[in-house]
């Protein structure tokens, strides 16, 4: 009778954990999707809690509570840090699915309960949540800068990978026929461990947006494989969701760069570029502050091009002045999201709505593209490679295919960059020697900021 | 309550469906806002990490399942706030205000 009615209130959360999603759709509903999803999650754990089999709750509440205190302060972190909390928190996922099998394996072998089904749902779940804890520590190490984020490589690493990979594989498979090789279970975890390390640490910053998409949908599948370890619908079920997600923004993401699944896991894509970077000395034209004032005031349409280098010097509240400064003068302005601009999906559309940018304003690359050409001034803030009309032209480049915001085709460009270096990848960037580019120096912040002073002042009355 | 494996096949592959067409339309905007949404759904290993902490079969599963039920509230909890917090930004020209902060410094 009690079970019954656990699994219908298992029911209504799985529904209402639908709906959360669904409600995304539209900016406009998204709030509701937060609290269905509160509330299906509320459900859960109160179902959980009247389960007969639960015989004290001290080990249960003690760190219900002690996870609240942690996850409220999580939840402060500044936008720009966003990323960093995401596989932060993907990692956590990962660990607990991960303790979740550990304890459900020893207490199955300890009463000899493990049939071959149960033994492979564990090895699966434990594979993947470990990898996905040590993968997303390493990824969240790397967007906090703590470890370097340029690719660390070495001689044989795919192999080594795939060999740690197989070598986990194949000692599930062991333990599935026959599970009483309990000291083969601890390998199984250092293995899952290690490989969730060596599998992030060749991968760079740029990479970020499809490595934590990618490590959400393992998040997911980890709980996809507790749910059949449980024995539990509703964790099979919103696993399936959050992999589901998972997936489908990994899928974006490689489109955005033009790049498969195993290119960007194995390639190591800033070996390549430092390969193929080629150092010839050319003279950009730059430009003062008050000439990209004068320019963007005379233009009547103006796109933003934002990409991570505005996250880093945390431009976005400068860009909402210069945007007001704009819009007042009754100019046009938009701003050009390319998908894997910054660290993670989405992540520019968030530090806008931050800066009060209303999001109408926010204009996906296949949108904006058709308009560029009728574009007075395009202004790049900390964009480079997703700008690079190379992407478009230069058939040896290693990103060309990849589908670019066509910032060179407006009248006139305006680039903020710190200095002439080429960015991340080692790509030198073919817009910064157009005839119609002009570069302005310095951090973006500063220079916006600039630019914004000279703006108002003329309206002042001078 | 019996649990057949194929069924838990079928739970999974009609979910994935589900999930797959759900998540298709959700606005590219709000793609960071899911992705922590998501982070705290999928915390409902939090429900797995309960039944092992308070059926206290053994001491290992026990704090195995104490720290599981950590984890997993620290997502959720974080993952639903940040979620609102960032949703809550989201706003249309009609709304804001005009020139409210105009000569910000």
């Amino acid at each position: 009778m009690i079970d019954q009615l656990i699994q219908l209130v298992y029911l209504v959360a799985t529904a209402l954990f639908i709906f959360s999603l669904k409600w995304m759709s539209d900016p406009s509903t998204a709030r509701r999707g937060v609290f269905a999803g509160v509330g299906g999650m509320a459900l859960a754990i109160v179902g959980t809690l009247l389960h007969p089999l639960i015989i004290g709750y001290s080990w249960i509440v003690v760190p219900l509570v002690l996870g609240a205190l942690v996850g409220i302060p999580l939840s402060w972190v500044p936008l720009t840090a966003v990323p960093q909390r995401t596989a932060l928190s993907h990692a956590f996922g990962g660990l607990a699915a991960g303790l979740v099998g550990t304890a459900k394996y020893y207490l199955w072998a300890e009463h000899g309960d493990l049939t071959t089904f149960r033994m492979g749902a564990i090895a699966l779940e434990v594979i993947l949540g470990y990898l996905t804890c040590t993968g997303s520590l390493v990824a969240a190490g790397k967007l906090q800068e703590v470890i370097p984020t340029r690719p660390i490589m070495y001689r044989g690493q795919n192999i080594i990978n795939f060999a740690l990979l197989a070598a986990a594989v194949v000692i599930g498979f062991l333990l599935m026929i026959d599970p009483s090789h309990t000291y083969l279970f601890p390998a199984l975890i250092v293995l899952a461990l290690a490989f969730g390390v060596l599998l992030v640490l060749p991968i760079g910053g740029a990479d970020m947006p499809t490595v934590i998409s990618l490590l959400n949908s393992y998040a997911g599948l980890a709980a996809v494989a507790m749910g059949f370890v449980m024995e539990n619908k509703l964790l099979i079920t919103a696993g399936a969701l959050d992999g589901a997600s998972g997936l489908i923004l990994s899928i974006v993401m490689c489109k955005a760069m033009n790049r498969s699944f195993t290119n960007v896991l194995f390639g190591a894509f800033g070996q390549v570029q430092a390969a193929g970077g080629q150092v010839e000395q050319r003279t950009a034209k730059s430009a003062t502050a008050e000439d990209a004032a004068q320019l963007l005031e005379n233009a009547s349409t103006v796109v933003i091009i934002p990409g991570y280098g505005m996250a880093v010097s945390q431009a976005q509240h400068r860009v909402h002045d210069l945007y007001e400064q704009l819009a007042k003068r009754g100019i046009d302005v938009k701003f050009a999201i390319h998908p894997v601009a910054g660290r993670m999906p989405g992540h520019m559309n968030v530090l806008l709505a931050e800066a009060e940018i209303p999001y109408d304003r926010l204009v996906e690359m296949d949108d904006i593209n058709p308009e560029m050409p009728r574009t007075d001034v395009a202004l790049v803030i900390g964009a480079n490679d997703v700008v690079n009309p190379a992407a478009r032209l230069d058939k040896n480049s290693p990103i060309f295919g990849m589908p670019i915001i066509d910032a060179d085709k407006a009248r006139v460009v305006l680039a903020i960059k710190r200095s002439m270096n080429p960015g991340f990848a080692g790509i030198e960037n073919e817009l910064y020697f157009a005839d119609n580019t002009l570069m302005l120096f310095g951090d973006a912040k500063g220079v916006i900021g600039e630019i914004v002073k000279n703006l108002s002042g003329q309206t002042g009355g001078h | 309550m019996q649990f057949d494996f194929i069924d838990g096949l079928f739970v999974l592959m009609l979910a994935t469906f589900i999930g797959l067409d759900v998540i298709r339309r959700v606005s590219r905007l709000l793609h960071t806002p899911l992705m922590s949404l998501t982070n705290a759904i999928s915390a409902i290993a939090v429900v797995g990490a309960i039944l092992l902490a308070g059926e206290q079969e053994s001491r290992l599963s026990t704090v195995l399942g104490a720290v599981a039920v950590f984890a997993s509230t620290t997502n959720i909890v974080s993952g639903f706030l940040i979620t609102d917090r960032m949703l809550k930004m989201f706003k249309r020209r009609e709304q804001a205000p005009p020139a409210s902060s105009g000569q910000m410094r």
